[in-house]
């Protein structure tokens, strides 16, 4: 079965062969796109974290073929400049396995809220786990995302590749 | 190497296709969030040999204003339930901001915890205080059943082979609401133990509903009966509070599990149920009874 989708702005096909196929599954094993971490494959950890119609959700409790039509943006699609950029500066990158899935929760939560506080931020994260326990440093780097792009017009990591062939 | 063979996943574009395909297909697995089936999947608990995807049937995703009551479609999103009915359904907002996290609100939907009937489900304790009513639809016609009688032990409920929950009929609220809900942190959680209060002021009538402490989530009658000073609010005390903690516990059929012992939730429950009536008391009649 073809399943065809929308994936970080390109046009994606993938042939499925069981009807559970996970989209994390259909990412990394037929698609090559190794942006999105598996973990736990059952939504605890959210190091799966994509956008899907906008929304952030765990892409291992997606089946591929509920995507048909749909709009997936991965780490490398969704996340503002800005928001990579606060993570490095504030060392909010330990180990690195949970970071693609925090960016994609961190550049939803920027979306919709532009000064979030701690608690704000805390309960937005509360699905993407750092067994690295480096949670007060994530948290300052979604205030430095924040306070960088309250200034700057965002730039998706998606659209800057596209200006730079 | 050949082409893999088309896995039978059927995408029904309304509800009148799902059901007929439901009744064609009887093995294809409904599958709506997939916060529950997928991760069965995943681990290889369960190997659909079909599935049908209720996400694009627009009728399931809304919910509708009926004057007295809510119109829940069984897909609408958690999310969406916190966004959009805080004002009107309190009790199970507050529920539905307890459920995973935002990735698993965005996708899990009250139908799907309802079809999985676990006891701990957290959408269950305000159905049951609030009196809700579930519509059930299959190719015969619908039915709805209170959902007092859905449960019918754990993880079981009275959906049968070809039917759907199309939408959850919520009384609205008509006065104070709380749930409460005991784990180990404010996310991700199964809960140890949870409780649901609604006090309907034009009635006079207060509703309860247990979760994660006996077989089925529950209600508990004799507490809903407690004698309320509703002509003179402020006699409202601690000892009437500590009473219908009491009688809520007793209500509860827990069992020890990984998640605690029965004896905890018993405890849990008392604590949870006094403190739910003091805030739904407090909230309705503005009387000094904070703790």
């Amino acid at each position: 079965m073809r399943v065809e989708m929308r994936i970080d702005g390109e046009t994606a096909a993938a042939d499925i062969d069981r009807p559970g196929e996970s989209l994390l599954s259909t990412l990394r094993d037929r698609l090559g796109l190794y942006g999105t971490k598996n973990a736990c494959e059952q939504g605890e950890c959210g190091s799966c974290t994509v956008l899907l119609d906008g929304d952030p959700v765990c892409s291992c409790l997606v089946a591929t073929a509920q995507c048909e039509g749909r709009e997936v943006k991965t780490v490398v699609g969704a996340v503002p400049r800005p928001v990579r950029d606060a993570f490095i500066a504030c060392g909010a990158v330990q180990c690195g396995f949970c970071t693609p899935g925090l960016l994609v929760s961190v550049a939803d939560l920027l979306d919709r809220e532009d000064d979030p506080s701690d608690a704000v931020i805390r309960e937005a994260l509360a699905g993407n786990l750092c067994r690295c326990t480096g949670y007060e440093k994530i948290i300052d780097a979604v205030h430095a995302a924040a306070e960088a792009m309250a200034g700057a017009p965002p730039v998706r990591a998606a659209d800057a590749t596209e200006a730079t062939p | 190497m050949t082409a893999p063979a088309a896995p039978p996943f059927h995408r029904p574009a309304d509800l009148d296709e799902a059901l007929r395909l439901l009744a064609a297909h009887p093995e294809a697995v409904p599958v709506a969030g997939g916060t529950d089936l997928m991760v069965a999947v995943n681990y290889r608990r369960t190997r659909p040999a079909a599935m049908l995807d209720l996400t694009r049937i627009e009728a399931l995703r809304a919910w509708s204003d009926e004057g007295d009551a809510i119109r829940l479609g069984s897909g609408v999103p958690y999310t969406r339930i916190c966004a959009e009915l805080a004002t009107v359904l309190p009790g199970l907002a507050a529920a539905a901001r307890t459920v995973g996290s935002p990735q698993i609100r965005n996708r899990g939907t009250l139908g799907g915890n309802l079809a999985t009937a676990s006891p701990a489900g957290d959408g269950h304790p305000p159905l049951l205080a609030t009196g809700a009513d579930i519509e059930i639809a299959s190719t015969g016609g619908t039915r709805t059943v209170p959902v007092a009688e859905f449960f019918t032990g754990p993880k079981r409920s009275v959906l049968a082979p070809g039917e759907l929950i199309t939408s959850v009929i919520v009384p609205k609220a008509a006065g104070p609401q709380q749930f409460l809900k005991v784990g180990t942190r404010n996310a991700m959680v199964i809960a140890v133990c949870s409780l649901a209060v609604a006090l309907d002021l034009d009635t006079r009538r207060l509703g309860t509903g247990i979760g994660s402490a006996g077989p089925t989530p529950l209600t508990a009658p004799e507490a809903a009966l407690i004698e309320l000073p509703w002509t003179r609010p402020g006699l409202f005390n601690d000892a009437l509070a500590d009473e219908f903690g009491r009688r809520v516990a007793a209500a509860a059929r827990p069992i020890d599990d990984v998640r605690g012992t029965a004896a905890y939730r018993r405890h849990a429950l008392a604590v949870c149920a006094a403190r739910a009536l003091r805030r739904v008391w407090t909230a309705a009649h503005g009387t000094e009874t904070t703790r």
